[in-house]
């Protein structure tokens, strides 16, 4: 910490980087569609992802349908709820909330809160819009292939997955790893962007310790992901010449249904370590932007810095280390050498260390605070119930020895449902909230927004709740139907369709969303620049919707960090990171 | 304040479902009850911290809740408050891992004396394979299967002759006697669970795995596959029957060793393409 006096323009560190060249659009097609702007990039790459993201709601209802109602309904057999188990996770994991929080959030948010005129490579960026559009389309169209999309589970584990036994075992899964080969290499071409802009085009006074902490979770997010994906592709590649060559990476010898197969002294079990070295950090790579977004609702709408800034940082970056060696515990009982099962439970459970501490500054942050019930701060405080209840199962699951009666048991199911898929979407429902007044300059509805959340919280909290109990009867997953089974009671049906009619309309609930976004962009109250009164320096753009280019003629300098709440001696509750410094304050 | 209480509700209605619903783990039939301890600490430990962090919020919620005028108080950061928080979870953390690991190590040790018994699964069904008077499994390999040796036994094996080749998905089992079950796949990957006993692990094609126990219940359990192996992953079913030694014995003697098999299967389909 250093004294910052009044005149201290030159106080504030140097940017990292002259101006930068902008890329101008000279016709409605490179304004609108192909389109350099990263803001512009950001909102194709989230429509696209909330696209697909409601093809695997429904597909979650085909699931729940059966679950229910097993053989009531004539269009689910089991080649059908295999494939929608499959592309509903796949969906849901890779090419919903990777591409929303990274390609969506990351695009639309980092060259704003660092001040920056947009990403460091402009085309680079519209390029892996593009190829991720035609990775969803890939994936999307494996439904019109003869024998239809994969139904090997979206592990995809071998040999199962390129066997008969398997729904899509012959084209299907050609085209889910052809588009996850093609995801990744978009996915590379904007990471390589957030984390160069991050690190090279942050603006005047804008020091790595000032940065908001959705950067930073966006920003780690990056980096892992940029080691971890490499994981899969090469899983996926290797893969594909088995199939398709009959190369033996994966296959050892074996018999299917009475036929000897050509393949010999592959290993199944390498398959699920490649699998697993990008699985486990892609949790990460879900949550710490998550983790990010929600520090700066809560501080926003609490209006109170973030507690423990720097702890929150190198938390950040201790569970992005921790989480590439974590991979195995997704292995316990894979019949990997049993001796990594004691090293995958130690470094599993010390992740648990800086995570909770994430829990207790975000907590304490709500300690003597101004809280402002606000739609996204509802959907933040949503966030923190859910985590917490689903970061706990994870200590049973980590704990080696608890997870073998658990692994794949529904327990397994509602754990990551409740800390991966509930966790991440309300904080992102909550993301839209908050930053839709500074993308189009008007409020969504408050009333429509708090009639929104309570459903989509409580409602998804009973869903996944109570389907921990069904795990610990010992209900495996990926069970098409449980058939006449004797330790599965009656009772156990009841909760299924209760599950399976919540699950409905929480899912149409999701109209309200809709139709409150559609509507507040024509007939929304009109913003203003800075609605919440925030800190950081997206709100502080000189124009709203930020112009291209994003800050007219001049870049803004930064005197502060982006937590400047309620600052004793302040005129107002807060000051904005390019405020100039005000009498005796120490510049964070 | 509806919200903080909607909150502290969330929490009470969640200990309360806790209490009352129907679904438990079923009755443990093996040795394994220290897997079921650890996770009754790990609950009381991570109950109480979730019980603690939400219901600190409700009352934050409630507490410091805007009204006019007010301003929140300015603290970056409390060194001390953090401090401790980090000490005291990483004891938490400990006290949760110190008692898994140990009894991890107890999992992966079968012990010396334990019978051994083979499972192997295929897509979509249980055999089983019991060493025969000499005590002894032979060798084996995916080569070596056919119709009439769908196990893979090695004919060139003596100590395989004497195997006992149970194909029809019931497994017997002494009660009160450790039993090594040598877990083998000849085709996708498979898991051998039983809820009761608590234990499972994957059969992977191309090496043998293994799980250990000890029964303990004379009772009648259902073998289930927990790890998805194509379409017929449910309908992949075996019955494990735990009894005393006199009923183990009697069925013991009437299963067909591997030498008997070969030679009935063969006559057999000698017998259907020459009708």
């Amino acid at each position: 910490m250093s004294e910052a006096t009044v005149t201290a323009r030159d106080a504030a560190p140097p940017a990292e980087t002259p101006e930068m060249e902008l890329f101008h659009a000279r016709s409605w097609l490179t304004q609108y569609v192909f389109c350099q702007d990263a803001k512009v990039i950001a909102i194709q790459y989230s429509g696209t992802a909330v696209a697909i993201g409601l093809v695997a709601l429904a597909l979650s209802w085909v699931i729940r349908l059966q679950l229910a109602f097993p053989g009531a309904f004539a269009f689910i057999n089991a080649e059908v709820y295999y494939q929608s188990v499959t592309m509903h996770g796949m969906i849901m994991v890779v090419y919903m909330l990777t591409a929303i929080f990274l390609g969506g959030f990351g695009n639309y948010l980092v060259p704003l809160m660092v001040g920056a005129r947009d990403m460091v490579f402009p085309f680079i960026n519209m390029l892996s819009y593009w190829v991720y559009l035609l990775a969803t389309l890939v994936l999307a169209a494996s439904y019109f292939v003869p024998g239809g999309p994969t139904g090997a589970g979206w592990t995809l584990y071998p040999p199962q997955s390129i066997l008969s036994g398997t729904p899509g075992h012959d084209y299907g899964i050609i085209m889910m790893l052809a588009s996850l080969i093609l995801f990744i290499v978009g996915f590379t071409m904007g990471g390589l962007n957030y984390v160069v802009t991050v690190l090279q085009a942050r603006t005047r006074g804008m020091t790595l310790m000032r940065m908001p902490l959705t950067v930073w979770g966006i920003f780690a997010a990056a980096v892992m992901a940029l080691l971890a994906f490499p994981g899969l592709f090469v899983a996926c590649v290797m893969l594909l010449l088995d199939r398709v060559l009959g190369t033996s990476f994966f296959m050892p010898n074996i018999v299917e249904l009475g036929e000897h197969k050509n393949y010999s002294g592959g290993s199944p079990i390498l398959f699920q370590h490649l699998f697993w070295f990008f699985g486990h950090p892609e949790v990460y790579i879900v949550a710490l932007p998550a983790f990010g977004v929600v520090s700066d609702l809560i501080s926003v709408h609490a209006r109170k810095n973030i507690f423990g800034y720097r702890m929150m940082v190198w938390a950040i970056i201790a569970i992005g280390v921790l989480s590439m060696v974590v991979w195995g515990h997704h292995m316990y009982v894979s019949g990997m050498d049993p001796w990594f099962g004691f090293f995958f439970a130690v470094t599993t459970l010390a992740i648990a260390v800086p995570t909770a501490l994430k829990v207790y500054n975000w907590v304490l942050t709500l300690w003597r605070a101004d809280i402002h019930f606000t739609t996204p701060m509802l959907f933040a405080l949503g966030f923190l119930v859910t985590f917490v209840n689903g970061g706990i199962t994870g200590l049973y699951l980590g704990n080696v020895i608890v997870d073998v009666p658990l692994s794949a048991t529904l327990f397994v199911v509602a754990h990551f449902h409740m800390v991966m898929g509930i966790a991440p979407v309300l904080v992102i429902f909550g993301a839209i909230y908050h930053w839709f007044p500074k993308i189009t300059g008007r409020m969504m509805d408050e009333g429509l927004g708090r009639v929104h959340f309570w459903i989509t919280f409580l409602g998804a909290y009973a869903i996944f709740f109570p389907m921990h109990y069904l795990g610990l009867l010992g209900v495996p997953r990926r069970f098409y139907e449980m058939g006449q089974t004797a330790f599965v009671p009656h009772s156990a049906e009841l909760l299924n369709i209760f599950i399976t009619v919540t699950a409905l309309v929480v899912g149409f609930a999701q109209t309200i969303f809709f139709f409150n976004l559609f509507r507040s962009l024509k007939h929304g109250a009109l913003s203003g620049g800075n609605p919440w009164r925030a800190a950081s320096l997206e709100w502080q753009t000189p124009e709203t919707p930020p112009g291209h280019g994003n800050w007219g003629k001049t870049l803004p300098v930064v005197y502060r960090w982006a937590y400047a709440y309620s600052v004793p001696g302040a005129p107002e509750d807060y000051l904005p990171q390019n405020a100039p410094p005000i009498a005796g304050e120490h510049s964070q | 304040m509806l919200v903080a209480l909607a909150f502290a509700l969330v929490v009470l209605a969640s200990l309360a479902f806790h209490v009352a619903n129907p679904w438990r783990a079923t009755p443990i039939a093996s040795n394994w009850g220290f897997i079921d301890d650890t996770m009754a600490l790990t609950f009381w430990i991570t109950s109480g911290g979730f019980v603690a962090v939400i219901l600190f919020v409700a009352y934050c919620l409630y507490r410091f809740r805007h009204r006019p005028g007010q301003r929140a108080h300015y603290e970056p950061e409390n060194k001390k408050v953090e401090a401790w928080l980090a000490i005291v979870t990483t004891i938490a953390v400990a006290i949760l891992l110190a008692p898994g690991l140990k009894v991890w190590g107890q999992y992966i040790s079968a012990p010396k004396d334990a019978m051994e018994v083979e499972a192997v699964g295929a897509q979509w069904s249980w055999s089983f394979r019991l060493p025969g008077a000499d005590g002894k499994l032979g060798s084996t390999d995916v080569r070596f299967i056919d119709d009439v040796n769908s196990l893979g036994v090695n004919p060139a094996d003596p100590n395989g002759r004497d195997d006992l080749i149970v194909a029809d998905s019931e497994l017997h089992l002494p009660v009160g006697k450790p039993v090594k079950v040598l877990l083998r796949s000849i085709d996708v990957l498979h898991d051998f669970y039983v809820p009761q006993i608590r234990a499972k692990m994957d059969l992977v094609p191309g090496i043998v795995t293994f799980l250990w126990f000890t029964p303990t219940l004379i009772g009648e359990y259902e073998i289930l596959c927990a790890a998805f192996c194509g379409v017929g992953h449910p309908q992949m079913r075996g019955r494990l029957i735990v009894e005393a030694e006199t009923d183990y014995a009697k069925w013991l003697a009437a299963q067909q060793t591997f030498e008997q098999s070969r030679k009935s299967d063969a006559s057999q389909s000698k017998h259907v393409s020459n009708p």
